[in-house]
Order: structure tokens, then C-alpha cells, then sequence
């Protein structure tokens, strides 16, 4: 290591420049600088990219050639386009698993620490891990359309409304998302929070509509499986992509988003606050 | 503008619903354009104390100023004129080093091409420029460590603030980064430095405070501190407790301080080692006394909270060489 020069750098101190009236430029940039590195992140992890993208092909292909010849549709739909609507909102709920984990692994690291004392906007590092999942959940809808038209997937629902369903799907997403940095920011460390979350996402995916038509299910589970959140989602979502009637499922959805919206995300903007 | 660069007074920090008293009304004023040092064990407050001055916790109660900007008040100004690096040597392990700096430099709100510029330059000045474009999770610690105070150094800021740089390095590390943090003091930056290390504190430090328990034990320049102490310990082991008892009746107003007799041990604390040493054997053998083992060392922080506090640390202090010898192993 050269220890010559270090204090005498040729480069000016431009850092310590007036920041006036440009907080929200800097709190964007920040937030951007974040979500890049969270994005990074996912790309260099060979494990946290094969959750992102390979494990919903495996559920796709599992679904569609092994469990979904014994899966009765109602109307008559084919069942693999019952399916890959509920595949890609069933991605973005695991997907949300990685940001509680990569939250809770930045705080065991020291990492937030860090963040915290430099002057960067406050809200960047939640906003930056949203926005990367965001975005991870644009890149699954994408793949998972593709794959999901390779084995017959046929959306005649038509563009308009299946930009709309992504948007609903996307939406949601975004809401679980504070909901899952919010537990990565309490828990203890980074396995707690993985664990934290799977009574969470278990119940929520699979007593739902997202795999299988929820009328052959016991009374008392169809009465939960058929009002929660995640059900009415992917109801939404399906309807719109098959062209089938969605009831009001869709508002019903994006209600539920925005109520989860509003109070996740002062809960684990508080939670930041207070995790040191 | 100030001569001291920070300004503490009663700072209190307690967890735990109070019962751990992290920090315990400590007060310190730390002069520009030097090294402080705040030596203490594990558990006495360092930590905390950087924290606290670095805005990312807050104390209960109290105050204390960066460069004439309160801390609680106005973090968002403290946090341009401070960098921090330590122990725990966090960076983003998934990014490149280079990535890592740029990110830094980006969140302190430079410019592009100067964030660029800047972590080419720093990642030469440390010696990672051939690693530059790998993952940190292929470095080793002292690379890490050496990143992590690049990470410090990105904003140039007017004060750093090292918690343990060097806890768990080997000596070379040790001796570089000692290097490394001179020349930025003479480039005019105030370094606020924590260590366990008395040898530490004592080679960078103009003026030192000594904590234990989250209260100020001690405080002056190395030189106050050690000729208070005596600049070297004079271990001397007998065959029996019985001599060691009669020993030390023989030997102890040689030492600076009150002499540590522990079984069959005795230590002394003295300014001229050989000298001392020489008269204490003239003592023993005219008193037809004979002697297992005898032994000069460097006081050690063990020795410091001896002397000061009359109890050894509460932790284990390991010595450099410990961890040294732990991480070859591992």
C-alpha cells in the first residue's frame, strides 16, 4: 500500500457543495444510486437470480405439465392459462422474500450504518430497495410471459388489459415489498428474516386462487381464500389477461394495495428510523 | 470557526431500557489537525461515542459539536464534513471495489466524472487497483479494511473517524495503515482514532482519553499517561507464593506505582527497565532469594486499567498477536 500523496490529491473537494433547493434531485439520484446497487446485487448472486428468475420457470413448467392435468378449471379455460396470470403474482410475493433478506443482511453487515452517515437523502435506502424490486418484477413479467406463451399460454385478452393486469400485479408487488422490508428491518438477521417470512407467504400463495380454482376448497379456507389480497389480485390480473369477467376484483386489489401502501411504508420508514 | 474540531460535554447513551450505561456523561474536545485517541476495552464506550458523533445514533442527553454543528440538530451538515471507517470494515460485497467507491462518492453527492477520478486514485493509493473490478467478497480483510477506509476517504472529508482500523490486522497491515494515517493528518485532517491498542494510541495520538464503563478514566498526551505509568512493566516470577510474598517487600518501592503481585508473580512498573531490573536481582540475591523467570514488556492497556481503575479490563483484551495467530489459523 502507497501511503505517499494520500493527503495532498490533486482532486478538489467538490463534496462539501451548496445543496440548496436540489433535496429532491438528490433524494431521486440517491434513491437511484440504491436501487443500482440492490439490481447489482441480483445479477452477481447467482443464487438470488436463480430465485428470481429460474425457480418461476420450475413452478410454471411443474404446474403445467405434472400437477396441471389433474386440475379442474371452472369455464373451461385451459389450465395453463389459469396458471402463468397466478405464476406471476405468485413471483413477485417470493421475490419480496429478498428484500426483507437483503435488508436484513445491509443492517448485520454494518452497511446501513454507513448510509447513515453520509448525507444522503433518509428515505433513499428503502426507496432504492423498492424501486430495485420494482423493476426485478418488470424483468419477471417479462420472462415469465415469454416462457409462459412457449407452453401455451394464449392471453386473448388483448394489450390494453394486459398492460392494466401488469400494472395491478406491479402495484401490489411494490405494497408487499415495504410490507417485506419492513420485516427484514426487524428481524435479528438475515436467516430470521427469511424464516420470519415463510408463515407470511405460505398461506398467502397457496390458500389462493393462484394455482388452483378455490371452490374445491373447505368451506372455512374458500371464506379466506377467496376475499384475501392476494386471491383478488390474481383474479384481477387473470380476468383481464384471459379476457374472463373480473367482478370487482380489480378495484378490490388496488384498494387493498394502497391501504397496505399506507401503512407499510410509514412502518418501515419508522422502523429505518429506529433500527440503530 | 473553532480550534476543536468536536466538542462533547455529559454525553449519555445507556441500552437495554438503561441498564447498560453505554456512555456515562463523557466529555471531550478534540483539537484540529491531529490524531485523537480514545483507548478503552471492549464495552467502554468507543463505539458509541463514534456513533454518536458520526449522527448515526443519538444521545439522551448532553451535546456535542462537529466542526461547530450540532450533531442532533443539524446531522445533515456533520454528515458532509465526516468520514468513518472501522473494525467491521463494511462494504457491499456483491460490488466491485471500484463500484464500491463509486457508490460512496455518488451518496456524497459529487460529481461523476470527479467520483470516478477520485476512486481510480484511491483504489492506486491503497494497492487495490489490480482487484479494482472484482467482487470484495474475494478480498481478504486487510484488502477489505484497506477499501473501507478508501470508502472513508472518497468526499475528502475535513474529519475521520476510525473505530479499531486495526483490530485483527497483521503487523504489516498494522504498520501501513499507521503510515497511511499520518500523511492524511499532515494533509490537515483531524482523525478521531478508537483502539484497545496502547502501542497504538501511542505512536499516532498527540493527546489521548482512556474510557472504561463509559466514563472518562483518564485523559493527556501518551507521554502524561505513560510517565504516570512508567514505561515499562518489570515481571519477576519466584518458585513459591512464600517468596514472592518476601519478594516483593524487597522490590516494591522500585516501582512507579503500587506493585501487581499475583501468585507467584510480581510486576512492577518502572522507567528504566535494565537499570531497575538489575537493582531488584542485587535485592533478591542478598536476601538469598532465587528467581524462576524474569521478564521486561511494554505496559499494556491491561496494565493502564490496572494502574488507573485498580481492575483489569473486564474483557479479554486480545493482543494483536492473538488474532493474528487466530486468523492464520482459520
Amino acid at each position: 500500500m502507497s501511503t505517499d500523496n494520500l493527503a495532498t490529491s490533486k482532486t478538489p473537494v467538490t463534496s462539501l457543495a451548496d445543496h440548496g433547493g436540489s433535496s429532491i434531485r438528490w433524494a431521486i439520484s440517491d434513491t437511484l444510486t440504491i436501487a443500482q446497487r440492490n439490481i447489482l446485487a441480483i445479477v452477481r448472486i447467482p443464487t438470488s437470480l436463480v430465485f428470481a428468475l429460474l425457480q418461476p420457470v420450475m413452478f410454471v413448467l411443474l404446474f403445467r405439465y405434472v400437477f396441471g392435468g389433474a386440475i379442474h378449471t371452472p369455464n373451461g379455460i385451459p389450465y395453463v392459462d389459469f396458471l402463468i396470470p397466478g405464476i406471476l403474482v405468485q413471483t413477485t410475493i417470493f421475490g419480496a422474500v429478498g428484500t426483507a433478506i437483503g435488508l436484513a443482511e445491509d443492517l448485520q453487515r454494518g452497511l446501513i450504518e454507513r448510509f447513515r452517515a453520509l448525507p444522503m437523502a433518509r428515505m433513499a435506502v428503502l426507496g432504492g430497495r423498492t424501486v430495485a424490486d420494482f423493476l426485478r418484477n418488470i424483468l419477471v413479467l417479462i420472462v415469465i410471459t415469454v416462457v409462459g406463451i412457449a407452453v401455451g399460454f394464449r392471453p386473448s385478452g388483448g394489450v390494453l388489459p394486459y398492460v392494466a393486469a401488469s400494472l395491478i400485479m406491479l402495484l401490489f408487488a411494490y405494497s408487499l415489498s415495504w410490507g417485506f422490508a419492513y420485516i427484514g428491518l426487524k428481524a435479528p438477521n438475515s436467516e430470521t428474516a427469511q424464516a420470519m417470512t415463510f408463515p407470511l407467504i405460505f398461506p398467502l400463495t397457496f390458500a389462493s386462487s393462484i394455482f388452483v380454482p378455490v371452490e374445491t376448497m373447505p368451506g372455512w379456507l374458500q371464506a379466506f381464500a377467496k376475499n384475501q389480497p392476494v386471491s383478488q389480485t390474481a383474479d384481477a390480473v387473470r380476468g383481464l389477461m384471459t379476457g374472463q369477467p373480473i367482478g370487482n376484483s380489480a378495484w378490490v386489489s388496488i384498494a387493498w394495495s394502497i391501504a397496505a401502501l399506507a401503512i407499510l411504508a410509514p412502518l418501515a420508514t419508522r422502523a429505518y428510523r429506529r433500527v440503530i | 470557526m473553532t480550534d476543536f474540531a468536536v466538542q462533547c460535554e455529559n454525553l449519555v447513551r445507556t441500552f437495554r431500557e438503561g441498564q447498560v450505561r453505554a456512555l456515562d456523561g463523557v466529555s471531550l474536545n478534540v483539537p484540529s489537525g491531529q490524531v485523537f485517541g480514545l483507548l478503552g476495552p471492549n464495552g467502554s464506550g468507543k463505539t458509541t461515542m463514534v456513533r454518536i458523533l458520526s449522527t448515526i445514533l443519538k444521545p439522551e442527553s448532553g451535546t456535542a459539536t462537529v466542526m461547530g454543528h450540532d450533531v442532533v440538530r443539524h446531522p445533515e451538515r456533520v454528515r458532509r464534513l465526516i468520514g468513518l471507517a472501522g473494525q467491521y470494515a463494511t462494504v457491499d460485497e456483491s460490488l466491485t471495489g471500484f463500484e464500491n467507491l463509486r457508490m460512496i462518492g455518488k451518496l456524497n453527492h459529487m460529481e461523476s466524472a470527479v467520483v470516478v477520478r477520485r476512486s481510480r486514485e484511491l483504489l492506486e493509493q491503497f494497492g487495490l487497483s489490480d482487484a479494482a473490478n472484482r467482487p470484495t467478497k474475494t478480498y481478504s480483510g486487510g484488502m477489505r479494511r484497506r477499501l473501507d477506509l478508501a470508502a472513508a476517504l472518497v468526499a475528502q472529508p475535513p474529519l475521520l473517524f476510525l473505530d479499531e482500523p486495526t483490530t485483527g490486522l497483521d503487523p504489516q497491515s498494522r504498520q501501513d495503515l499507521w503510515g497511511v494515517i499520518e500523511n492524511l493528518v499532515e494533509g490537515g485532517t483531524t482523525v478521531l482514532l478508537t483502539t484497545q491498542y496502547l502501542e497504538e494510541a501511542d505512536r499516532l495520538a498527540k493527546q489521548l482519553v482512556v474510557l472504561d464503563h463509559g466514563k472518562t478514566i483518564a485523559e493527556g498526551t501518551p507521554a502524561e499517561l505513560k510517565a504516570q505509568l512508567g514505561t515499562t512493566v518489570l515481571a519477576l516470577t519466584f518458585n513459591t507464593q512464600e517468596d514472592a510474598a518476601r519478594g516483593l517487600e524487597l522490590v516494591k518501592e522500585l516501582s512507579n506505582v503500587p506493585p501487581i503481585a499475583d501468585g507467584t508473580i510480581i510486576e512492577l512498573t518502572v522507567n528504566s527497565g535494565p537499570a531497575v531490573a538489575a537493582d531488584a536481582l542485587r535485592r533478591i540475591d542478598a536476601d538469598h532469594l532465587t528467581l524462576a523467570g524474569l521478564a521486561l514488556r511494554e505496559p499494556s492497556l491491561d496494565d493502564v486499567f490496572l494502574t488507573l481503575t485498580g481492575h483489569k479490563t473486564d474483557d479479554v483484551v486480545e493482543t494483536a498477536t492473538d488474532e493474528h495467530q487466530r486468523k492464520a489459523r482459520s
